[in-house]
């Protein structure tokens, strides 16, 4: 590779497919509609209309990567993009927090990736270069992670991030499929379709008449039922985790690959799942709650909603023992809540508890799965103490524990009234100790 | 604090409605509508004044507090380090009371703290007080 490709100083186009790439699932629609009509060749008429409509459509396509281009500026990274409403975007580097390498279906078939680069704070959005060529790729992440390192820290570390490659990782760990099939089956989702679906082979072969209305009343939600499934299998398969000298790889995909980069001052939290049906067999999910995660564009609301899973399903001893790598010395909810607690929520006794030390705080509970979750204490947003009617009678009170985001918080559910007002108050003193010293 | 006047004053409004509603069906449901209307009325301020009485706030060194709620009481406990931004609103009804309510945002969806019914200055004072500390301890994410 030429090193004027990889000079980022430089004006740069994308990858001259990238439209096609962009455009995706339509594409693929178009050529499945034309190429039948083409081959057969008859309608020679609505034939001119599809090529024309496609021609346009192609136009378009390169009128728009003819007027993107982008560089690095000074210390942000500027992409500059639109024919008729001219945009300029700046990505200032030193805000970004990773760099991810995106690869759809498509853009495997034509060997491209897409570089996203996440940006901080809250509306912090995400700078998309979509797409470059696959093997550019990697070393312009590697470049511009320097870039941005070398903003926030003028010279010293600079040196010592010399460009990594793969060989620098220390694999952890890799999800086998078929063990992710069998999670995904037996987890809430993907148990209540494949009843569905054997229900409805059953009454097809039964009585198909009845089974021909279910399905078309019950359609929709079959439909997204299996998206979801689908999509988490794709997201998750092969999730391999590695150690790199930046933080933690991930890498998964079976259609569309990612790899992403976590760093460890960057979670908000840490979140075990175990699911009724996996607890059994000693199973559970690992995921991380990230800044700047939750508002990205082109993504679906149920996926901005969804955690990144380090680990889609593993033993619980592998599970603490990534833990322990993302969150150093972390406590155990050993702390049982009272037992007049069993009146209010019977169901949530067992699993309640919560535990704490000096840099971290951690609470479990859920009825039907444990659900534990662990918050760095320089990452809390906001502590709350709240008590119901019911509580109050019990002499009981919960304390939340925000972090940023809404998706996760740790909630110290149901304790005695006084341990939680000492639990409030020491946290609060904690979480100012934890802010305060550098991270 | 003075959420209480806003309570009485929905409930007039509320009672005034019902009147006028019940006029066009005769006088006697009118008479017995108002009555009705009056005594809910009487009733509903009794809770809002309580809640109102149970709303409470507090400036810390390093956090502010703020208390709310009779029958689920909840107490937040939010670092003036954290606060992304605080709004000052103020709707019809509080206008017309010179009221308005300050609302203290963190990072975190979940972290609610909101103190209603302040009179406009002070909610303002508040408002420049809290900044200028939010910006002194300012931690950023």
């Amino acid at each position: 590779m030429s090193d004027d490709r990889l000079e980022p100083a430089h004006w740069h186009r994308l990858h001259p497919l990238s439209p096609i790439v962009r455009a995706g699932r339509a594409t693929i629609g178009i050529a499945i509609v034309l190429v039948p009509s083409v081959l057969t060749g008859r309608r020679s008429s609505g034939l001119v209309y599809e090529l024309a409509f496609v021609g346009v459509l192609l136009g378009l396509g390169f009128v728009s990567w003819l007027v993107t281009r982008w560089r690095v500026e000074d210390d942000d990274l500027r992409i500059e993009t639109g024919l008729i409403r001219r945009q300029s975007l700046r990505f200032p580097l030193a805000q970004v927090q990773a760099i991810d390498i995106v690869k759809p279906g498509l853009a495997r078939v034509f060997r491209v990736a897409e570089l996203r680069l996440r940006m901080a704070g809250n509306t912090g959005g995400t700078a998309r270069l979509a797409y470059l060529p696959e093997r550019d790729a990697e070393p312009l992440r590697v470049r511009l992670l320097q870039l941005a390192h070398g903003a926030v820290e003028p010279t010293a570390r600079t040196e010592e991030r010399e460009p990594k490659q793969h060989g620098d990782e220390r694999v952890l760990t890799t999800v086998p499929p078929a063990r992710l099939a069998a999670s995904i089956l037996l987890s809430d989702v993907g148990f209540a379709s494949a009843a569905i679906l054997v229900g409805l082979i059953v009454t097809a072969v039964l009585a198909p008449s009845v089974a021909k209305a279910v399905f078309g009343g019950g359609a929709v939600p079959i439909v997204g039922a299996v998206t979801h499934v689908w999509r988490r299998f794709n997201q998750e398969y092969r999730l391999t985790l590695a150690e790199a000298p930046d933080g933690l790889r991930l890498r998964s995909g079976l259609v569309a690959l990612t790899s992403e980069t976590i760093r460890p001052g960057r979670v908000q939290a840490v979140r075990m799942v175990e699911p009724f049906l996996w607890r059994r067999l000693g199973w559970c999910r690992l995921e991380v709650d990230l800044a700047g995660r939750q508002r990205r564009k082109g993504e679906g609301e149920a996926q901005r909603k969804q955690l990144r899973a380090v680990l889609p399903v593993g033993s619980r001893a592998l599970a603490f023992e990534l833990l322990e790598r993302i969150v150093p010395a972390a406590p155990q909810a050993g702390l049982r809540p009272p037992g007049r607690v069993r009146l209010k929520s019977p169901l949530r006794y067992r699993f309640l508890g919560w535990g704490r030390t000096d840099v971290c705080v951690v609470a479990s509970s859920g009825r039907i799965r444990r659900v534990t979750t662990w918050v760095p204490l320089a990452k809390v947003q906001s502590l709350r103490r709240t008590q119901g009617p019911l509580q109050r009678r019990l002499q009981l009170a919960s304390v939340h524990v925000d972090t940023a985001g809404r998706s996760v918080h740790a909630t110290l559910r149901d304790r005695d009234v006084d341990e939680a007002d000492r639990a409030l108050a020491e946290l609060v003193g904690l979480a100012r100790e934890a802010r305060r010293a550098p991270p | 604090m003075r959420r209480a006047e806003v309570g009485i004053g929905t409930a007039l409004v509320a009672a005034v409605g019902v009147v006028v509603t019940a006029l066009a069906s005769g006088w006697t449901g009118a008479i017995v509508a108002a009555v009705v209307a009056v005594g809910a009325g009487a009733v509903v301020e009794v809770f809002v004044a309580r809640r109102v009485r149970a709303w409470s706030y507090a400036e810390r060194e390093d956090d502010l507090l703020v208390q709310r709620g009779v029958l689920f009481s909840r107490l937040s406990v939010v670092p003036y380090g954290r606060m992304q931004f605080i709004d000052v609103t103020a709707g019809p009804v509080e206008r017309s009371f010179g009221l308005a309510t300050v609302r203290l945002h963190t990072a975190a969806a979940a972290s609610d703290a909101r103190i209603p019914g302040l009179s406009r200055a002070d909610a303002d004072v508040l408002r420049d007080r809290l900044a200028e500390l939010g910006e002194a301890q300012a931690a950023g994410l």
